[in-house]
């Protein structure tokens, strides 16, 4: 008998029961939410008159539509009639069904995927969902971490369960130790150059090797945070001793004799020697320099070294896609990507907010300014990681160099609140999507590290980072 | 969830791959808190200037495909973000199947709980499909119950689903009351746990 996964012993652990067609009821621990994807799914238990079975195991937060400014004044404050509607209608809902929220302006709410691993909510061996593609984040604590749509929240709320397939697995091994200026947003954004962004659809990836273990916790929910952008629903990283070190004295961490029991069990938490995985690769990240895409699909990407692809030199069917792109992205065939003139940034969302990314940001910007016709903005992943990163003096460092200091929300990834891209405008981006639109209609965002963001607002233009070293 | 049984109608190409779920519902559409009335905001970027005044040339627009309830669609549709809007907002538009090389395992996941089908067929069969689609005013027949889709010129299709996801369609379930069926196993599972792993056991 071969040995099991990570993913299988997770699985396994939470099997309610299999029918006939390999369908699976599984439990589901830690089940996260916020205003955007659950309305409808609290008025079909409505109307359905089903209540919630474990009130205990969800968590609710605001994040998606909120403004990044003037957050204490409260929902009643914020402009957007629609915004505000969705919001009250998140409070009245937990209200009603007696759920946990992190109120608007509280210290504690902030990014869904900050708040649940910074709250010690997130654990190893649990299973996560969110209403949120992004809930693959949990994953770099060894959690089954994953999105669904609200359909699958209203199942969740009323059966604290999630009706699913068992996917297939892929483990990915980071080899080599990362040259200075890459890190893992290039790690990511080079894997989904590789294999595309369906290159992971019905898969399950495990990542693993010594550039895993080298990475920070942070560092590790910038990865699986990408996951899904590889097409992969979630990622895993058996959890280690970083895991247990962030983990302990978090407000909802276990404490005392229920630690050690915890602390037991997560160390079963490793893919067994002999376990098979469906797919396997290897990626040496000693190879690597700093990532930047160039499209509109985070497959699009090249080092910041190199140039944007030329159609001609494609086959038929992919320079038409690439076409459409630079079409899209107002860049020349073949053009080196460093000569793209940014006139944004942004620096945050669930991939990049946390208060390591803003440290790598920050010292960059030390004793820099912000080329003269960049706005750059830092949006911080909770009101936790502000307070923190205010206590360190990075908002200071940030402020003289001529970034905007925002509050906590997803902001400008995807444009819902008042953060967005006007048409034609250019953004180099911390976050995950360089969609068509994704930052608001007809802007242009090219994703990078935090560090590769930085060093864009005060060049002016993309630039490799380790010139800023 | 209305059943999906046979649908018999126009179909529209749409030879894009990646096409996220960012591009088929944006943004501003996602405020509202209702499923319905979500048509209005389908592939919104494509279809409308920033005025707000239709564009000409998008295939759903175009009069020859009036009423496709059938998108042949590039490879990967569907990636991106979890928004349940997009099936909601497909749906309301009226298509109730798309066919394409492959789909996004979340947007699998959404439209399966909204009664609507997805058809992976391989690159050949999709790029003779979207052939036989161009020109609008053709009829194509999905057949689930026989999983077979037949194009205007006759030829037939034979796809694979998986028997979970057909019976679902098929019948039109409702996956939480079938759950809920297995409550008393939730509850022995829920009292198990609580004693193999107490850290995780609730007040």
């Amino acid at each position: 008998m071969t040995g099991k996964t990570l993913y299988d012993k997770i699985w396994d652990a939470h099997l309610v029961s299999t029918d006939e067609n390999g369908e699976a009821i599984l439990y589901i621990d830690l089940h996260l939410i916020h205003e955007v994807t659950t309305p409808q799914a609290f008025a079909g238990l409505k109307a359905a008159h089903r209540p919630v079975r474990r009130p205990a195991r969800t968590l609710a937060v605001i994040d998606h539509n909120v403004p990044t400014e003037g957050q204490a004044l409260g929902v009643s404050a914020i402009a957007d009639p629609e915004a505000r509607a969705q919001i009250e209608a998140l409070e009245r809902d937990v209200a009603q069904h007696g759920i946990e929220i992190f109120p608007l302006g509280d210290i504690r709410n902030g990014i869904v995927h900050v708040v649940g691993p910074e709250q010690g909510r997130t654990q190893p061996g649990m299973t996560i969902v969110c209403g949120d593609s992004h809930t693959s984040t949990h994953g770099a604590f060894g959690a089954l971490a994953h999105g669904i749509g609200s359909s699958e929240v209203e199942h969740v709320l009323a059966t604290q369960t999630l009706r699913q397939k068992k996917s297939k697995s892929m483990r990915v091994t980071f080899t080599g130790v990362a040259p200075p200026g890459v890190g893992p947003k290039d790690f990511a954004l080079a894997l989904i150059g590789k294999i595309g962004t369906a290159g992971g659809t019905g898969h399950v990836i495990e990542y693993a090797g010594e550039a895993i273990s080298a990475l920070s916790m942070e560092g590790r929910m910038t990865l699986c945070n990408m996951t899904i952008e590889a097409g992969a629903r979630a990622g895993l990283i058996a959890p280690d001793e970083k895991t247990f070190a962030y983990l302990m004295g978090r407000p909802a961490a276990p404490k005392g004799g229920a630690w050690e029991m915890a602390f037991a069990h997560w160390k079963t938490l490793f893919s067994d020697p002999d376990a098979r995985f469906d797919q396997e690769l290897t990626i040496d990240v000693s190879q690597l320099a700093p990532m930047v895409t160039w499209g509109t699909s985070p497959q699009d990407v090249a080092p910041v070294t190199g140039s944007v692809p030329d159609p001609e030199c494609l086959d038929a069917d992919h320079a038409v896609n690439v076409r459409r792109a630079l079409d899209y992205m107002g860049l020349e065939p073949g053009q080196r990507i460093d000569e793209a003139k940014i006139d944004r940034v942004f620096i945050g969302s669930c991939t990049n907010s946390r208060i390591e990314d803003l440290r790598a940001a920050a010292a960059i910007a030390e004793g820099r300014q912000v080329a003269s016709h960049v706005r750059a903005m830092v949006v911080p992943g909770s009101g936790l990681v502000r307070a923190q990163a205010e206590e360190e003096g990075l908002d200071l460092i940030f402020r003289a160099a001529g970034f905007d200091w925002r509050e906590p929300g997803c902001s400008m990834c995807l444009g819902m609140n008042p953060d967005r891209l006007a048409p034609g405008e250019r953004c180099a981006s911390t976050s995950n999507r360089n969609f068509e639109g994704r930052q608001g209609r007809g802007g242009r965002t090219h994703l990078m590290s935090p560090a590769m963001a930085a060093a864009a607002a005060i060049a002016g233009h993309i630039v490799d980072v380790r010139e800023f070293l | 969830m209305k059943p999906f049984t046979t649908l018999t109608s126009k179909a529209a190409p749409l030879d894009v791959d990646n096409i996220d779920t960012d591009q088929i519902i944006p943004k501003q559409f996602l405020k509202t808190t209702e499923r319905v009335g979500l048509a209005k905001g389908l592939f919104y970027d494509l279809r409308f200037d920033t005025e707000g005044q239709p564009k000409a040339g998008f295939v759903l627009d175009d009069p020859l495909f009036a009423g496709a309830g059938v998108l042949i669609a590039g490879d990967n549709f569907g990636c991106g973000s979890s928004r349940e809007h997009a099936p909601w907002a497909l749906m309301d538009f009226g298509v109730r199947c798309i066919i394409s090389t492959s789909f996004a395992d979340i947007f699998r996941s959404n439209s399966l709980q909204n009664g609507l089908l997805l058809i992976t067929l391989p690159k050949a069969a999709t790029k003779e499909l979207m052939i036989e689609a161009k020109g609008g005013n053709h009829v194509f027949t999905v057949d689930l119950e026989s999983q077979i889709v037949t194009a205007p010129s006759g030829k037939t299709y034979p796809f694979e689903i998986d028997p979970g996801a057909r019976t679902k369609l098929l019948k039109g379930l409702d996956s939480i009351g079938e759950t809920l069926g297995h409550a008393s196993e939730i509850d022995s599972f829920e009292a198990k746990r609580g004693l193999d792993q107490p850290w995780l056991a609730l007040a």
